[in-house]
């Protein structure tokens, strides 16, 4: 197929416009994912590691950590590590629980202690967009204004390049980055119980919440532990979107917006 | 002029030490209505980058105050890095996680639920109420209010840290508050009607900053 033009559409080229997909008449949760493993879809853990061994993580298909040296260079480095506090490891755990067969990858942003943790953060955040990953889980945020532009930018290059960031909002009257921008999916929590359910927030900034309440997580050395925060509805929230692109390859950000609102429990109905 | 220098200075002790009494009394009623065994709130020293206990309401109360830790270790740890607040139930059946806590504060708690402190674009550091009841199912309505907690300290804590930055430019003999305080001795010693030029000069001054 001949590119698409980027900038203009001639007269000639609009039976080029296509979407690659019959979209049906009613968007159901069936035909969003029904059947999806998540096979296909890579998912970034953008967060403090990954535990590897961890019985409800498995395998990892890559793990980088990265760090700043004096001169505030950001380099990227094979981890060897792992995770060095437990918040990677139970994002990990519950984005596999809803997406089984996706390609999870860690990109270690936090633990080296709390300084300069805003460039180690948008060195892995732009490291992770050039990797192409399909979604990436931002259970965290910066309230650092220097940082908010860079960051800005970054998440319009993800959603440009079919880069999905699901990034944790905050139930504080603070403003904080990137969940705020509009290119990413923000997401606050609910108390159900059901991992698939989930609501669309007509009063932005939050977009969706996911389950946050009483969640199982996975914990350091292999067990787990009852928690509650939105850095756990956001891995729900990316786990429903690897489950979609699973199925689904050729959704943009856009569009998988669109299909996480139309399967909303709040507006489809949970069908 | 060392007069003045020391007035200002006592000034500036004498709020750290009501800030400290703020911070106090936002741990007792954050254990209060929670019901809970415990509250802390802990600062970020950002020069060692460590936390540290400035306040402690019940279990550990009166030790534990300048307690360090490094910051990126623990709940209180994930919760300053990520910004995200974060409850946690069943803590106790993790040995290691325990053993970790039992040595830096002496209490190994149940469950906790940690916010962090957010003021303007500084994250200055995490408060922590520890083992509400068993009971009480969490829900986010006290999510909510941990964050209403979490504001109040917040307030206090920035007040707290510029008290002590006051105070410590105050102790610094060649610091530009001895200029100022030689400005405002002349002004008490200068004739009325220089005083009021001077004061109509520094009051646009003050509109220039």
């Amino acid at each position: 197929m001949e590119d698409l033009p980027a900038w203009s559409l001639p007269a000639e080229a609009a039976k080029q416009i296509s979407i690659g997909e019959e979209w049906p008449e009613r968007v159901t949760r069936d035909w969003a994912w029904g059947g999806s493993t998540g096979k296909g879809v890579s998912v970034c853990i953008l967060d403090s590691g990954v535990e590897s061994s961890h019985p409800l993580v498995g395998e990892l298909d890559g793990a980088v950590a990265v760090s700043r040296d004096e001169d505030d260079e950001v380099s990227v480095s094979e981890d060897t590590e792992g995770d060095l506090c437990g918040h990677g490891t139970a994002c990990a755990g519950i984005v596999r629980a809803l997406a089984p067969e996706c390609s999870l990858h860690s990109v270690r942003v936090l633990g080296a202690g709390f300084k300069g943790s805003g460039p180690v953060l948008l060195g892995g955040l732009r490291w992770a967009v050039d990797q192409g990953f399909d979604v990436v889980n931002m259970s965290l945020s910066t309230t650092k204004r220097q940082f908010a532009e860079l960051l800005h930018e970054l998440a319009d290059t993800a959603y440009f390049k079919r880069t999905v960031l699901v990034a944790s909002a905050h139930n504080m009257p603070v403003e904080s980055y990137p969940w705020r921008f509009s290119s990413v999916i923000s997401v606050g929590s609910h108390e159900d119980p059901d991992p698939q359910t989930f609501f669309y927030n007509p009063s932005p900034p939050v977009e969706f919440f996911g389950r946050g309440v009483g969640v199982e997580i996975a914990w350091l050395g292999g067990g787990t532990i009852r928690s509650s925060g939105n850095s756990f509805a956001t891995p729900h929230i990316a786990g429903i979107c690897a489950l979609i692109l699973g199925k689904h390859p050729e959704l943009t950000p856009f569009q998988l917006k669109n299909v996480l609102y139309l399967t909303a429990n709040n507006v489809g109905g949970g069908r | 002029m060392s007069d003045l220098r020391a007035a200002v200075a006592a000034g500036a002790l004498g709020s750290e030490e009501s800030y400290r009494e703020l911070l106090q009394a936002i741990v007792e009623c954050a254990r209060a209505i929670f019901g809970a065994k415990a509250s802390s709130i802990f600062l970020h020293d950002e020069a060692t980058d460590e936390l540290v206990f400035e306040a402690v309401a019940g279990e550990g109360a009166g030790d534990l105050i300048g307690v360090r830790f490094p910051s990126s270790s623990g709940v209180a740890g994930w919760v300053l890095v990520t910004r995200q607040p974060l409850v946690i139930e069943e803590l106790e059946e993790d040995p290691r996680f325990a053993r970790e806590v039992a040595e830096s504060t002496g209490y190994v708690p149940k469950g906790l639920m940690a916010v962090p402190l957010l003021h303007d674009e500084e994250a200055l550091g995490v408060l922590e109420v520890l083992d509400r009841p068993q009971q009480a199912a969490f829900s986010l309505k006290e999510m909510e209010l941990l964050g209403l907690f979490a504001n109040e300290a917040a307030i206090a804590l920035d007040l707290l840290q510029r008290a002590r930055k006051a105070r410590a430019v105050l102790a610094d003999e060649g610091g530009d508050a001895n200029a100022l305080a030689r400005l405002a001795q002349l002004l008490s010693d200068a004739a009325p009607e220089r005083r009021e030029a001077a004061e109509r000069l520094l009051a646009a001054v003050e509109k220039l900053l």
